[in-house]
């Protein structure tokens, strides 16, 4: 079920002026899967997605969406065929009104399925009639995601989908999300909600100034990650404690504090070297290890 | 059959639903020839990747806990050996209680006893921790 990479890329990279948007990242992601888009504002997210639809040229770099070239002009416009965006701003036609924009963009699209787009319409109480321009933020992501649900991509793309939603309409969007996945839509979406992130996501790739600090699944960042509460007698140094796997090391009196992203046994068997009077094992949620890895230093 | 998937809590979700049908059929809660939800269904109430259930499913499915078939869902199969293996737990779980109440009465506290049993499965090598 996960052989098979729906998006690709080699070395993307980009600048602007002096500025590095984007550096050299090397993303995969799965078919079939769903795989969460972390990082900070202006780490490099929306550059990264608009590359990857033909919206914006790469400085350096290439790579491909169900297998074909992003670069390439005539695969490009097949690539935004397959696909369905939501973008960050949920870029709309602000003088239509809500039946305008629906049928206007029904139009562009062979796999439009108006029953679905009507099962959305009424999920989600849109005022037919109403402008666009006059809608709330969370009315504008609903259009914005009726636009590409009442599609049958191959592949999805959505940033922020659930930016402006409220709790019922972030729940019903995981729901869009996980029964997608189900009829074998790939699944790729950025965001800052990261509990919600780690109920439905299989793979994550955080972005960080740039560059991609981690592409990870989310069972192995469960299983792996570990938290370990260390007393001591005397208080070893830290240096003797950033062994393999040790992702960073605090002391605090005779507490000592170690996050491994693996290797909790050795950790364990060096606390019991130094005689540890307590040793607590946690577990590290993603919003630790999200935290963990934007860290500047 | 009810499930309660904690996403912080330091374990794949998948080992979680392996883990909650695995008890659920040794408590008796699922008993043989029981049907459960198909991938999608559950996937859409748990709202959890698709991906996560299949996962689970096949790992049961390799434990000779499930049957899977095409088109009509998943069945508890408990077959012999499912059911000795849960004697050897009500077994093990007898003498882990034994040893606790020992413990208890030797004036440790409960949080001591659990980071003692943490930092001694930790000595595991990790193929066998997962299991």
């Amino acid at each position: 079920m996960t052989q098979g990479l729906a998006i690709q890329t080699n070395r993307l990279a980009k600048s602007y002026g002096t500025v590095q948007a984007v550096k050299e990242i090397n993303l995969s992601v799965r078919l079939h899967n769903i795989t969460a888009f972390l990082g900070l504002n202006g780490a490099g997210k929306s550059t990264t997605i608009k590359m990857l639809l033909g919206m914006m040229r790469p400085s350096s770099g290439d790579g491909t969406i169900l297998g074909q070239q992003i670069s390439d002009p005539m695969e490009s416009i097949r690539i935004r065929s397959q696909i369905a965006y939501v973008s960050e701003n949920k870029q709309l036609y602000n003088f239509m009104t809500v039946e305008q924009m629906i049928r206007f963009t029904s139009g562009f699209y062979p796999d439009w399925c108006p029953n679905e787009a009507q099962k959305l319409l009424r999920q989600y109480r849109l005022p037919l009639d109403r402008k666009v321009k006059s809608l709330s933020k969370g009315m504008r992501t609903k259009l914005g995601l009726l636009l590409a649900f009442a599609r049958r991509p191959e592949l999805l793309i959505l940033d922020e989908p659930s930016e402006g939603l409220d709790p019922v309409g972030i729940e019903e969007l995981l729901e869009i999300l996980v029964t997608r996945c189900s009829e074998g839509t790939t699944v790729f979406f950025s965001s800052h909600q990261i509990a919600e992130v780690e109920r439905v996501a299989d793979q994550i790739c955080v972005l960080h100034a740039g560059r991609l600090v981690l592409d990870s699944s989310l069972d192995d960042l469960r299983q792996s990650y570990r938290q370990i509460d260390l007393v001591f007698p005397s208080i070893p140094a830290e240096h003797d404690f950033r062994i393999t796997g040790v992702e960073d090391v605090r002391t605090r009196g005779h507490q000592m504090r170690v996050l491994a992203s693996g290797n909790t046994e050795g950790v364990v068997a060096r606390a019991h070297d130094f005689q540890a009077t307590s040793i607590d094992v946690t577990p590290v949620g993603l919003r630790e290890i999200f935290l963990e890895k934007v860290k500047e230093n | 059959m009810f499930f309660k998937l904690t996403p912080t809590s330091g374990q794949s979700l998948y080992l979680q639903l392996v883990q909650q049908i695995r008890h659920a059929i040794e408590s008796g809660a699922l008993q043989d020839g029981d049907q459960l939800p198909g991938i999608r269904t559950l996937a859409q109430e748990l709202v959890v990747s698709p991906n996560t259930i299949a996962k689970a499913y096949s790992e049961l499915e390799h434990e000779g806990l499930l049957e899977l078939r095409q088109g009509s869902g998943a069945f508890i199969s408990v077959n012999h050996r499912a059911r000795s293996l849960s004697n050897h737990i009500q077994a093990a779980s007898r003498r882990v209680i034994d040893l606790v109440e020992e413990l208890r009465e030797r004036d440790f506290r409960d949080e001591e006893i659990r980071r003692m049993f943490e930092a001694a499965l930790l000595h595991q090598p990790e193929a066998v921790r997962k299991r």
